[in-house]
């Protein structure tokens, strides 16, 4: 039961990680990094390691996504008043 | 094309090394070398009931250290890029669009429980998963959840670089005494161990976790507060 469901995750971890790369949308492909962190975490618990678990859903699912959120912003409102 | 197959190339080589780990791999069944002795000798040598934060904060606290300046100088980094200038914050005050009620309302409501959760985590980091990190990242989060609600929340800069500066040096000092008084560098055997398992044990790796956790929340919460700038 376990096993499938690792495998589940690691699947969908692929499948988040390749939509970040092909989707031409960046805010959707910025979601789906999220979501390949997100999923990550929930391995780490199920592989018994809460500590990492806790890190990457703090930093990597919630931080980090923010962050590029932010700086896509930003790289987009310079664009839209220099040119 | 011939960078396309070269591309193929490489990843079909790269799989090739992969296949080859991977075949003679078998999963360890039991802990070797310094693994073993961690397990074995933590809980008299140190007294913590949480492994990890013991390796992460003494066996390897140096490492953590350093993990502390690579955060500090990335902090630093982006506010020596992003802060904005005194003029020009003056210059670009334009009215933003206010959050709802209901988003106001909540982050209110929630925020206070939020920081209180990051104390707990790394209040308890020695005795329940978590940690200095950990706990941090999420009392950052609590500070983003304000930054959502009120764009124009300010947070007080003064009071954030002083609790920053003292939690790094007190961090640094807390180790030199370890290095005076008990065995080396960030021992934390210079108070006692107190009862294997209660909130005040396990020596000076409360009082480490506690510094880091607020060296953390207020770099992270100082970063998204830069990142964000006129952009929320």
């Amino acid at each position: 039961m376990e096993t499938i469901m690792i495998i589940l995750l690691a699947l969908v971890m692929l499948a988040a990680a390749l939509a970040t790369i092909h989707m031409k949308n960046m805010i959707s492909a910025i979601l789906a990094a999220g979501v390949v962190s997100l999923f990550a975490s929930v391995l780490y618990l199920l592989m018994a390691a809460p500590d990492v678990a806790m890190t990457e859903a703090a930093i990597g699912a919630g931080l980090s996504t923010v962050i590029f959120l932010l700086a896509f912003k930003k790289t987009r409102d310079e664009e839209v008043e220099n040119g | 094309m011939v960078r396309r197959a070269f591309s193929l190339l490489l990843i079909l080589a790269l799989a090739g090394i992969f296949f080859s780990i991977l075949k003679g791999w078998t999963p360890m069944t039991e802990l070797s070398g310094v693994a073993r002795d961690y397990v074995a000798n933590e809980k008299e040598q140190l007294g913590a009931m949480n492994l990890v934060t013991a390796i992460v904060v003494t066996y390897r606290g140096l490492d953590t250290l350093g993990e502390v300046t690579v955060l500090f100088l990335a902090a630093s980094g982006v506010a020596v890029l992003l802060r904005r200038k005194r003029d020009e914050a003056a210059a670009t005050v334009k009215i933003k669009r206010a959050a709802s009620e209901i988003v106001t309302t909540g982050a209110s409501l929630l925020s206070p429980f939020i920081v209180m959760f990051g104390a707990y985590i790394f209040l308890n980091g020695h005795l329940s998963p978590g940690g200095g990190f950990q706990g941090g990242a999420v009392i950052a989060s609590a500070v983003l959840l304000l930054f959502l609600a009120h764009p124009d929340y300010k947070l007080k800069h003064a009071v954030l670089n002083i609790i920053e500066s003292f939690s790094g040096f007190a961090y640094v000092l807390v180790g030199l005494l370890g290095l005076f008084l008990a065995g080396g560098f960030l021992d934390n055997r210079f108070l006692p161990l107190g009862h294997f398992g209660s909130l005040l044990s396990a020596g000076a790796i409360p009082v480490i976790y506690v510094l880091i956790g607020l060296k953390v929340g207020t770099e992270l919460a100082t970063i998204l507060e830069n990142m964000k700038g006129r952009a929320l």
